[in-house]
């Protein structure tokens, strides 16, 4: 039978089969599984079956705990379900975990096996999550490869029927679930072969029904727990039989035999490696190579982790042999070790002391991690794994791929050590996200996988920013079923998409002697040659490397298709590879585009065949000179007045030299620095604001809205102007009573994303030429060295005084308060971070942060660089992020530590009163901090408190000083987004709000789970296009605000900086100063809503004109005076819902997918905009 | 009885008032609702082949925008199994109007390629237009290009439409040729079954407040009509064509005064737009109520009967009238 050959990824693999054998799937985003609950809702809802003819009910629900549930109870009631997830979502599932497998369920739960938040959390691969629920009793089959996947997932589903234990199916987050194969597709006429109605039946059977009335879920005393906890023991003992033989029918059906443990290797292999995962496919390569060397080694392969059977473990090891290493890809800190390996020290002993081992010799086990958080597992560490086991005492407990040069865990090994096979071609592409190089490489997978003969695949790696974003991407082409589970090591073909990574990175260094070089440079093949940095000239000239340059950008722009250099580059990679035949390459590329983009129309189709036409042309192969002569240097990362951990550990990382550093750089317990993005100079905006002194109305709107901090304003003395640059710009101070004083507003280029809502929200305009504002984009590269010289003169301006008089509280004045959040990495134009950046101007200083898992995670706190930044007392923000759910409670017991020890703090300062002075007492314990000036005279108090006790040998002194910092007014915030705050993290901000306590809550209301990639969460709006809502939202926005209102002792405000700045001024004011739980609704606009970015600000305002986002406060302060908490500050909607939703493509992509769903949607949204507005207007007692 | 029943383009027509190309016909229940007050026909909205090919790379770049840059965010939005970027919903719209109506329904056409010229005119009529009317809304800002060059383009336009469709073709012109004339005349010898004098175009405004050029839209007012009631009356009898007059057709007398020029039909929107469709009814029956009180018999009957063939001073419509009426507009002497 010949099977349809697919190139798909490991989450389509084990989603394909889940939706083909589950009649019910409850699902909730986290990445790296996302994809598959992703696949699964859009599967059905275009009317995808199950093999059963049936569409599968898809469910998104609130949280992994909510799916879990939700997953419990259809399979109580006899439905076929399952789930994806990963991670922390995996742990949420947990205590349900133990329930279905306890009542003996039939269930499969797909794994894409990520690290779990520790130190920090990581979204890459590993077992860590799947190892946290060994005790369950849940059967496991790990995966290794995107083909194992498809055929696991089926294998595990008719194990789970057959033996009612469930099963977690489990492979490598990212490396497996992200990397792009060529694989065989089951039919459905396999998977029904191995799918026993009958069985299908008993699980329905089994389910609860009134029809045939009994309980489950007791709960039971001492007299019969036990006995019955112990009925489950025969139903283990059989499944391992039963997963064996559900193999052996796979085999026969399809032809790929599994085993339980399977081995590869020497038969008389004296060294045999234990492990699961994608770690095989690369250990298995490894051995192949080694045994064809002559060495006696072996490796084992372990399909079926749980139920772990121990004799079919021993009967898979060879009888020579000596050593085994049992590889972990996790981590249990203080255990004998982690759990294969001590499943392996328990087998073999077992084995020897029963006599069920066959073994010549007793073999001695040893146990070592690997690969935590996907990092690299190469041959080379296999083979440095197999040089350990050759020695006398080989290292136990021992760590491979990293330098532990702290408790020397690790192995040495040579890097150097390769097996790639000459008839692969590897092809390693640099390029930027958003220029579309992983797409291209994606569509080449596809044209090559399953038009030629020739497997593929394709592995890409991110960087952790969302702008300006770096992807290298990795294929491999060959003849045979690629078995490389790691990065390419040595490429026949290197891309280099953007020109400024050769002087970032060694883009070279994967390339072998006589690879091609294809390189986008505006340079043509006369000029490029001498703009290239020394070392890479050299690296072309050492490795006799082809060297081809291209324009792309300006064949891009010349064939329309923008900063999308991606099918051009793709047609000069055909054209020069020999992957394929010119003429065929080209012809399959056209294919490949009207089969990706042919439904988006027929324009985008031929704008592209246009692209693909003009490429090679504008290819030119470069004459290599004999020597290199280029003075271009690889710059420093980073400046030398960088502080030394930037220096020795942050800059390794901004090089892409992570991997390199040692155990003893990495701090103990996960804390960093903060101000460290300052350092990390991106350089990836082409235009960047410039300003026009002479148009300025210094109004501060630009700095305001700047998402990334990299505006400022300055006021300051002319004095202060000695020694500017000479473009350094300044002009008069428009300030009552600052006359005479300088102002100026200095862009830092460098850190500049081109997002341009800075020159979109500017409303100064030149008098003569209206299209001259006060702040215009310009090309960077005149600039840069000028402004970078003056970027450094403004920061060395002093900052204005916090505490001289000025009042901030409107937009203008603001702009002078030193931001303590800047250059992060969110989405060049992000709507979220101007308010993050608001906050941190206003309370920064003494704001204690809990952040909710998301985007504001991420670009607060992923490495290698914080935003978090200090002014120039030290004092900033900080910053912790514990998990996704959690963040209210979090962020409220940072509130309890604040309240606790203020109160002790205040005892202390009594009970001390003599010893301090009284009047010093009083002072302390009677401050008025509800104005700037009050915080920092309470500042110069606990100054000479700290300065009377440090003389006193006196325990409750001692305790005071380490205390008395907390005397000055803290401010916690709550920060997250609304899939936080809506829907999983929902029941403990409902708690914490309800509790009354101090703590501040800024919800970024992106209106869907942006981070994840776009799925709905309740936030969502009606009608609009998300993912898990593909036909439209069908049901309105929860009202969040309403419901904490509802309590009436929660400051409560909706803003919207886009439509009216002052108001969320006003509101974030009001929220801080309020001696209670203050939530705020913030109008994030997003990358997510289908927007132009640079329009952000303008959506912001056609939300609020149209009454979709109501501006709004209630404050129960007012209650006091006896006043109407509620103030409604939105007006009346001006402009109908549909002028606004028309303009973002999450809105408009339904009208053109289902227009007449998209039209009553609209209409019905409409209405509701209506019904709120009455619903308002009475709470604000206007009707 | 008086007859109102007229031809045009070879279609009868129960009365001289159709409904111009406007918003109204994007929506087939008004389309009824204007034919249940009494149109003879309808011109459908415009098709922009530059809005489809702007939706298309639209929905293109923002299916794009920011995918594959981020591992946890690889894309924002699902994969739809189709969008109707293309002319779908307009030419849906046709079938359906088609079949809900029985009075002509007429095609309007914007293209911008010669491609999309003949593709989109042959895809309308298939979906079942009785006639095309191409909406040649060009302007010609680049000082290169000629008057000759602009004239060319349309001629070809309407040579390639009329050799790639059978149904009968209108072609909506622009006020500002030099010699209007002689382009009637040229857009007759290639094919142009009827002209519809005159495009409206939409003209900027300026936003003083916020210092922005402001396009809004301005309906037009019966003063309107004395252009395209000019040119009519000149090329009536002059040019085989049929003529419709679209321009400031308010009231019955602007119907009245248009047919007697020699249109075939007039073609109001902005009334309807302003007060809506009950209009077409009553339009109608101050035509018919005019033409009692003056016993005239039929339409036919005065269609070009004030053409400047027809009047007793010809010049009236020519150049020399300039003069008197700017005499007639001195200011009054204080």
């Amino acid at each position: 039978m010949t099977r349809q050959q697919v190139t798909i990824d490991g989450n389509e693999a084990a989603a394909y089969i889940a939706h083909k054998t589950n009649e019910v799937i409850a699902i909730y985003p986290i990445t790296p599984s996302s994809p598959m609950g992703e696949h699964a809702d859009q599967w059905s809802s275009q009317g995808g079956t199950n093999i059963w003819g049936t569409v599968p009910l898809v469910i998104e629900m609130q949280a992994e705990g909510g799916a879990a549930g939700a997953v419990h109870g259809a399979l109580q009631t006899g439905a076929l379900t399952t789930t994806f997830t990963a991670s922390q979502g995996l742990l949420l599932m947990i205590p349900n975990m133990y329930k279905i497998a306890g009542e003996l369920t039939s269930a499969v739960f797909h794994i894409a096996a990520r690290s779990i938040a520790a130190q920090a959390l990581s979204i890459f691969g590993d077992h860590s999550d799947v190892m946290a629920t060994r005790a369950t009793g849940w059967g496991m089959l790990f995966s290794n490869s995107v083909q194992e996947v498809m055929d696991l997932a089926l294998i595990s589903q008719a194990c789970t029927l057959e033996s009612r234990v469930p099963f977690l199916h489990a492979f490598d987050g990212f490396r497996t679930s992200h990397e792009v194969m060529k694989v065989e597709k089951l039919s459905e006429d396999d998977i029904r072969a191995m799918i026993s109605d009958d069985m299908v039946r008993a699980h329905r059977e089994r389910g609860l029904t009134p029809d045939r009335p009994r309980i489950r879920g007791t709960a039971q005393n001492p007299d019969v727990y036990f006995q019955a906890r112990e009925t489950v023991n025969a139903f283990y003992q059989a499944t391992p039989e039963i997963v064996q033989r559900a193999m052996d029918k796979f085999a026969g059906l399809v032809g790929r035999q599994y085993h339980l443990f399977d081995y590869v290797g020497a038969p008389d292999a004296e060294r045999v490696i234990v492990l699961m995962g994608s770690g095989c496919e690369t250990a298995e390569e490894t051995v192949n190579y080694l045994v064809g060397q002559g060495e006696k080694v072996g490796v084992i392969k372990v399909r079926l982790y749980r139920p772990f059977s121990v004799g079919h473990f021993l009967s898979a090891l060879p009888k020579t042999v000596k050593t085994i290493a049992a590889l972990d890809r996790t981590k249990e800190p203080g255990g004998a070790g982690e759990p294969l390996y001590l499943d392996a020290v328990t087998a073999v002993s077992e084995g020897m002391a029963e006599g069920t081992a066959s073994f010549d010799s007793h073999p001695r086990v040893i146990g070592g991690r690997y690969g935590l958080s996907s990092k690299e597992f190469t041959p080379a560490m296999v083979k440095g794994v197999f040089d350990e086991m050759s020695k006398a005492q080989p290292k136990n407990h021992f760590t491979v791929g990293i330098v532990d040069d702290v408790t020397n865990t690790s192995l040495d090994y040579d890097p150097a050590f390769d097996i790639e096979m000459d008839d692969v071609v590897r092809a390693v592409f640099w390029g930027l996200g958003a220029d579309g190089t992983v797409s291209a490489n994606k569509n080449s997978i596809k044209i090559i996988g399953e038009e030629t003969s020739h497997h593929a695949q394709g592995y890409f790696v991110y960087d952790s920013k969302k702008s300006g974003a770096r992807t290298v991407s990795h294929l491999r082409f060959g003849p045979r079923h690629i078995h490389n589970s790691h990065l390419i090591q040595q490429s026949n073909f290197v891309a280099v998409h953007q020109s400024g990574f050769l002087e970032q990175y060694d883009v070279l260094e994967t390339a072998k002697e006589g690879a091609t070089f294809l390189l986008n440079s505006v340079y043509g093949p006369d000029e490029v040659w001498e703009h290239l940095p020394e070392q890479v000239q050299r690296q072309i000239i050492d490795k006799k490397i082809k060297f081809y340059v291209i324009d792309a950008y300006d064949v891009a722009r010349e064939t329309g298709m923008g900063v999308r250099i991606n099918t051009i580059m793709q047609t000069c990679f055909f054209a020069i590879s020999n992957v394929l035949p010119r003429e065929e390459a080209i012809a399959q590329i056209k294919k490949a585009i009207k089969k990706t983009y042919g439904k988006r129309g027929e324009a985008v189709v031929q704008k592209n065949y246009v692209a693909v036409d003009a490429a090679v042309a504008h290819m030119h192969q470069v004459t290599v000179p004999d020597q290199s002569s280029s003075v271009i240097k690889m710059p420093p990362v980073v400046p030398p007045e960088a502080p030394e951990f930037v220096q020795n550990v942050t800059a390794k990382m901004m090089a892409g030299e992570g991997d390199l550093l040692p155990v003893s750089a990495m701090p103990v317990d996960g804390t960093y620095p903060t101000g460290t993005t300052q350092w990390e100079k991106r350089d990836i905006a082409m235009d960047v604001p410039v300003w026009e002194p002479d148009v300025c109305i210094q109004c501060g709107k630009c700095v305001l809205v700047c998402p990334h901090a990299v505006i400022r304003a300055k006021v300051y003395d002319e004095s202060d102007l000695s020694g500017a640059p000479e473009t350094f710009k300044a002009t008069e101070a428009r300030w009552k009573g600052m006359e005479g004083q300088k102002y100026s507003l200095q862009v830092s280029v460098e850190d500049c994303t081109g997002c341009t809502l800075c020159v979109e929200v500017c409303p100064a305009k030149d008098k003569s030429q209206v299209g001259r504002k006060a702040i215009n984009m310009e090309s960077i590269l005149p600039l840069k060295e000028a402004e970078k010289e003056n970027w450094d003169f403004f920061l060395g301006l002093p900052e204005f005084p916090r505490q001289d008089g000025l009042n901030f509280t409107n937009v203008k004045n603001i702009q002078l308060l030193q931001p303590l959040f800047e250059f992060s990495g969110a989405c060049a134009g992000c709507g979220e971070t101007a308010y993050i950046k608001l906050a941190s101007q206003l309370f920064g200083d003494r704001m204690i942060i809990a952040n909710a898992t998301g985007c504001s995670s991420i670009y607060g706190g992923n490495l290698p660089t914080t935003p978090y930044t200090f002014n120039q007392d030290g004092r900033g923000p900080t910053w912790s992020n514990s998990l996704f759910e959690d963040n209210a409670e979090f962020g409220l017991g940072m509130r309890l530590t604040v309240d606790k020890q203020t109160e002790y703090a205040r005892e202390l300062v009594d009970r001390l009163r003599e010893a301090i002075g009284s009047d010093l007492a009083g002072a302390l314990l009677n401050a008025d901090m509800s104005y700037e000036a009050g915080i920092e005279a309470q500042r110069g108090r606990v100054v000479d408190l700290k300065a009377k006790l440090s003389g006193l040998d006196d325990p409750a002194a001692r305790d005071l000083l380490s205390l008395a910092d907390v005397l000055v007014k803290k401010s916690v915030w709550i920060i997250g987004g609304d899939g936080w705050a809506y829907d999983i993290g929902y029941g403990g901000l409902d708690h914490v709000l309800a509790g009354g306590r101090n703590v501040n809550v800024l919800v970024l209301d992106t209106e869907v789970y942006s981070n994840t990639g776009g799925q709905a969460s309740k936030a969502t709006p009606l009608g609009a296009v998300a993912k898990f809502a593909a036909g439209g939202k069908p049901l309105p926005k929860k009202d969040l605000g309403m419901i904490a209102m509802s309590y009436g002792h929660i400051y409560v405000a909706q803003v919207a900086m886009g439509a009216n700045d002052a108001h969320t001024i006003k509101a974030i004011l009001e929220a801080e100063a309020y001696d209670g739980p203050s939530l705020i609704i913030a109008y994030s606009h997003c990358i997510a809503h289908g927007i132009d970015m640079a329009q952000g600000l303008n959506q912001q305002k056609l939300a609020a004109d149209s009454g979709h986002w109501l501006l709004y406060r209630y404050n129960p302060a007012l209650q006091a005076e006896g006043k109407n908490p509620f103030t409604l500050d939105a007006k009346a909607p001006k402009i109908p819902l549909k002028s606004y939703i028309d303009t973002e493509n999450r809105y408009r992509m339904l009208q053109q997918s289902d227009p007449d769903t998209a039209e009553r949607l609209a209409a019905k949204a409409q209405k509701v905009v209506e019904a709120r507005w009455e619903q308002y207007q009475q709470l604000a007692g206007k009707k | 009885m008086v007859d109102l029943t007229t031809t045009y383009m070879g279609m009868s027509l129960k009365n001289p008032l159709v409904v111009s190309s406007s918003p109204l016909s994007d929506n087939v229940d008004t389309i009824r609702e204007m034919e249940e007050a009494g149109a003879s026909a309808v011109v459908m909205s415009s098709l922009f082949e530059e809005k489809v090919i702007y939706e298309s790379q639209s929905l293109d770049h923002y299916l794009n925008y920011g995918v594959d840059s981020f591992a946890e965010s690889l894309s924002y939005f699902p994969d739809m199994q189709e969008y109707r970027t293309g002319p779908e919903s307009y030419l849906n719209l046709i079938s359906q109007v088609k079949d809900k109506t029985s009075i002509p329904i007429i095609g309007s056409l914007n293209g911008v390629s010669s491609s999309g010229w003949i593709e989109y005119a042959q895809k309308i009529e298939q979906a079942g237009a009785d006639a095309l009317e191409l909406n040649i809304y060009y302007i010609p800002t680049d000082i290169n290009t000629s008057g000759a060059d602009i004239e060319r383009m349309y001629l070809e336009v309407v040579q390639s439409v009329k050799k790639s469709v059978s149904i009968p073709v209108a072609v909506k012109l622009s006020p500002y040729f030099s010699a209007t004339a002689n382009m009637a005349h040229q857009l007759a010898q290639a094919g142009a079954d009827a002209l519809v004098l005159f495009n409206r175009f939409y003209q900027p405004d300026f936003d003083l407040e916020n210092l922005e050029v402001a396009p809004n839209l301005v309906l037009s007012d019966s003063n309107e009509l004395r252009l395209p009631l000019r040119w009519v009356a000149i090329l009536h009898g002059q040019v085989p064509v049929d003529f419709a007059i679209t321009s400031g057709v308010h009231t019955h007398e602007d119907v009245l005064k248009g047919l007697m020029a020699g249109a075939k039909v007039t073609m109001t929107a902005s009334e309807l737009l302003q007060n809506g469709v009950g209009r077409i009814g009553e339009i109608l029956a101050g035509t018919t109520a005019w033409m009692e009180e003056r016993e005239y018999e039929s339409v036919k009957q005065m269609q070009g009967s004030m053409s400047q063939q027809h009047v007793a001073e010809p010049a009236v419509f020519e150049r020399a009238n300039y003069m008197k009426v700017l005499e007639s507009c001195r200011p009054v002497a204080k």
